[in-house]
């Protein structure tokens, strides 16, 4: 714990930098998340704000295909109530049809469509953003990691770790900064630390204050209205976007854990119990045989 | 045998593992079939398209019949005339095999919209409209015949087309799937 | 199911009466309620029970799976999303059939290297064991084409790579490539004809296990001693003994199943594949699932690509003569202590070949590749036999029961003369 903390503000501060050279890529620093460990769950209040950086923010350029308007109010999400998620649907445009007269029409989103793609299709995304197509947010928290090595990939199994992508996600986010002397930028791409080969062709996307979030009850805002802040919150609605059943999924794991190790407790007892009438179950063998024969 | 002792010894709490464990795992068996079986279920998607739709009766002629569906079930959407709907009230309602008034199968006062599910009541084929002895429907199938209220008449059809449920939300619309609340 | 002079008698009427058409009563009967078994067998030999449970649970998942699956280049990727998004529980089904793959290899293996240390595979069971290696060979099969349906970049790159393997095959090579792909690249008849494939194989493995049961029923079970049943007081009767050895092994397993399902379900497979299929992008590391890493670690370890295919095929291929490679005269290893060490070497190659398969072909990684490939061949060409003329064993003990026995007093065990192993013939 205290070491991550370390690395973390090693990171914060940019100390870590002058230990990579060009063409390495440091390690995302591994943050908190609501959603880690076997009881983790999302906080619906991020994802809220999560979803608000990337309607104003990435909605421009990256679509959400797979996530339809619907789930925003689904158990396990964002839990918008239905009358919201009616009144943000139908502020976007659905391409339908064909009608009687065989023409396409658009028509305002219902619950049930999915989130329109921001380009009619990838050639024309490419040629919108200098030629290289802005990807899919959907299913990005499962879809980006970085490399573990020996051997964090096996204690990452005892941790449950599965947070890598979400802590690539933030890291990228912040991790816009001068190019290091020596390091020559290719047009139209931008330098990030943590992108591997550090050319990424996506301009830095957030800066404070861009998006304004929810008041609380003193006037504040209810979380901090900076990069960081909304890196963390966007990654926590795209990790719920990627994984939308991921509350269930541990919930139901409890249960089925709990159930098993019952189970296996009778069972084995029965196993001893019927393995008493010859005697008691003996495995193995006896190496070298018979030194200690009575 | 070694067996014979320990089941005099403890009889009952013996019976009991064996009844506790063959229990347990009788229970887990049952519980893992139970999101199999819940996977065959229309999914969450095919809920939400099932959402009621609406549909707009100004360009429906009188004497045309709209198809539309909802559901994936195709519906029927009859603009009657003062003639079809004259017919189809003049009807003495117990000599019908489902007997059943005009005036329940369609909403008061809009006596000149007939609604109802396009599948013929005997085996799901689609009859043809404006067709057979009562102009109403006719199957080609098995020739089951159906007025213009949507009643059987003749052949082998069991029952009535049934009303799916809809409501007007005004005079020139209505919405299928949805009753009206009040 | 090979003894025939069964002695069950149904007790109804009825049941004589269908005995008598159809003895399948009988044949279960003796093959898994009266068949001996060695008592002194260790959790070790569970795994042929956990590995009926796992493709149970594969075809199970599998078949429901493909009643939600579009096999479809333009679709397949959208439709698992839909699986894991909108069928009820697709998302638990989908990371069951995932996850089940790599326990399906971890419980093969498992059973592979317990036959390997207890010398299972020899005489008189080399039929059943080359029938384990077929089955091994189509699960390669089947798990590769599995994880070419989603149609990630994995699948899709994962597919380019193994079906131009083929292409090293001289003069025919490209055609039966071309074949494979049914077009000139991996696309929408090869997502279809995997689909149709991946479904076939594991009715095709199922078949084979019965003949690997078949084939376990007729000289018995082997045992941590490797030496045979001698009376019956060295065996116990399958059910309940084994039968309720088995179930407590199955279900431990299935805890450990299910901590990968629910709570790192992803862990397994690649970040790479959760992007839709990209012809025109190739993924930094081309990395297969972990359990094809040991033999994808000899295919990049020989520099010439013929080569490479030929030691990776080999590496499976010679299991085969491991019955007649070996020439010890001892079956367990527990009683040869020069074979004991050079097992653990050999474990630990093959565990370095995996690590080494993740890592890219390049520096030092490939030289070390170089060095565990030479060595994994040598174990089966020098070491195996060599040791056989070599090795002076431990000495035996006379029977199971004298074994185990030691330090117990003796059981009740089988009926005496209920059985005799007809491997006092070989």
């Amino acid at each position: 714990m205290m070491k991550r903390t370390l690395l973390i503000a090693a990171a914060a501060l940019g100390l870590s930098a002058p230990a990579f050279a060009a063409g390495e890529t440091p390690v995302p620093p591994q943050l908190k998340w609501s959603f880690q460990g076997p009881f983790g769950t999302f906080d619906r209040a991020q994802l809220q704000r999560g979803f608000k950086v990337y309607r104003e923010v990435c909605a421009s350029c990256h679509g959400l295909t797979y996530v339809a308007f619907r789930n925003l109010a689904e158990p396990g999400g964002p839990e918008f109530s239905e009358a919201q998620v009616k009144a943000l649907a139908a502020e976007y445009k659905i391409q339908d049809g064909p009608n009687e007269a065989g023409d396409m029409f658009e028509r305002p989103g219902r619950p049930a469509d999915r989130f329109p793609a921001p380009f009619p299709n990838e050639n024309a995304a490419a040629a919108a953003n200098g030629g290289k197509a802005p990807p899919d947010l959907s299913l990005m928290a499962k879809a980006r990691t970085y490399e573990r090595g020996f051997p964090w990939f096996i204690t990452d199994v005892f941790r449950q770790y599965s947070e890598n992508g979400a802590d690539y996600l933030v890291a990228l986010l912040n991790g816009y900064e001068e190019a290091p002397a020596g390091f020559t930028v290719p047009q139209g791409g931008h330098y990030n630390k943590y992108y591997p080969g550090h050319v990424i062709a996506m301009p830095k996307p957030l800066s404070d204050g861009q998006v304004e979030y929810p008041k609380n009850e003193a006037g504040q805002p209810q979380a901090p209205e900076t990069v960081d802040q909304y890196a963390r919150d966007v990654t926590a609605f795209l990790t719920w976007t990627a994984e939308p059943h991921l509350e269930a999924r541990k919930r139901l794991g409890f249960q089925v854990m709990l159930f098993l190790i019952v189970l296996a407790g009778l069972l084995y007892f029965t196993k001893k119990k019927i393995w008493a009438r010859v005697g008691g179950e003996v495995d193995g063998h006896a190496t070298p045989p018979m030194t200690h024969n009575p | 045998m070694a067996e014979t002792t320990t089941h005099v010894a403890e009889p009952t709490r013996r019976d009991f593992l064996y009844i506790a464990t063959g229990a347990a795992a009788a229970v887990g068996g049952a519980t893992l079939v139970w999101p199999f079986i819940q996977s065959l279920a229309p999914d969450a998607a095919t809920k939400a398209a099932g959402a009621p739709v609406e549909v707009d009766l100004t360009p429906i002629a009188e004497g045309q019949i709209v198809k539309i569906f909802w559901r994936g079930n195709l519906i029927f959407i009859r603009h009657r005339s003062a003639q079809e709907i004259k017919a189809a009230q003049d009807v003495n309602v117990a000599s019908l095999r489902d007997p059943q008034a005009d005036s329940e199968r369609v909403k008061n006062g809009k006596d000149q919209w007939l609604v109802v599910y396009g599948n013929c009541t005997h085996l799901g084929c689609v009859p043809l409209g404006n067709a057979g002895e009562y102009n109403g429907w006719f199957c080609p199938c098995h020739g089951s015949v159906f007025d213009t209220s949507g009643r059987v008449r003749g052949g082998p059809a069991p029952i009535n087309l049934p009303i799916p449920p809809y409501s007007f939300v005004s005079d020139t619309k209505l919405i299928i799937g949805q009753e009206a609340t009040a | 199911m090979s003894q025939h002079s069964t002695t069950y008698v149904p007790k109804s009427a009825f049941g004589r009466w269908f005995e008598s058409r159809l003895p399948i009563a009988g044949l279960v009967h003796s093959s898994f309620v009266a068949f001996p078994v060695p008592r002194n067998l260790t959790y070790f030999w569970t795994f042929g029970a956990i590995l009926v449970f796992m493709l149970v649970s594969q075809i199970v998942t599998g078949v429901f799976l493909a009643m939600y699956y579009t096999p479809n280049a333009a679709m397949a990727f959208q439709s698992v999303e839909h699986i894991m998004r909108d069928v009820n529980y697709g998302w638990l089904i989908r990371y069951l059939h995932a996850n089940g793959a790599s326990m399906f290899f971890i419980a093969v293996y498992i059973h592979i290297f317990r036959n390997f240390y207890y010398g299972s595979y020899k005489a008189p069971r080399e039929v059943l064991y080359i029938l384990g290696v077929i089955i091994f060979i189509l699960m390669m099969a089947t798990a590769f084409m599995g994880y070419v349906l989603p149609w990630g970049q994995m699948s899709f790159w994962g597919a380019t790579v193994i079906t131009n393997l083929f292409s090293a095959i001289p003069v025919v090579g490209e055609t039966i490539v071309h074949y494979l792909w049914g077009g000139y690249s991996v696309g929408n008849p090869t997502l279809n004809r995997f689909f149709s494939l991946h479904y076939l194989l594991p009715f095709m493995i199922a078949g084979v296990v019965i003949l690997h049961i078949w084939a376990l029923h007729v000289p018995g079970q082997n045992n941590p001693t490797g030496i045979p049943i001698k009376s019956g007081k060295d065996a116990v009767p399958f059910t309940p003994y084994a039968t309720i050895k088995d179930i407590f092994a199955v279900v431990v397993f299935m805890i450990f199943f299910a901590y990968w399902v629910f709570y790192i379900p992803n862990y397994l497979g690649h970040a790479d594949n959760y992007i839709p299929a990209n012809p025109a992008v190739t993924p930094a590391h081309i990395v297969p699932e972990w359990y094809f890493l040991p033999f994808y670690a000899i295919l990049r370890a020989i520099p010439d690509k013929l080569g490479g295919v030929i030691a990776m095929f080999s590496a499976i291929l010679i299991w085969v003569f491991m019955p007649w490679l070996d020439t010890s005269k001892v079956r367990s290893t527990a009683y040869r202590p020069l074979y004991k060490q050079f097992f653990w070497v050999f474990v630990a190659v093959c565990v370095l070949l995996g690590w080494l398969g993740s890592r890219p072909a390049e520096g030092w990684y490939v030289i070390a590749s170089q060095i565990c490939t030479v060595y994994y061949f040598a174990h089966f060409l020098i070491v195996l036999p060599v040791l056989g003329f070599v090795e002076r064993p431990l000495p035996l003990p006379n029977s199971i029961l004298e074994s185990v026995m030691g330090v117990q007093k003796g059981g009740a065990g089988m009926p005496a003369g209920a059985n005799a192993e007809p491997q006092s013939k070989g």
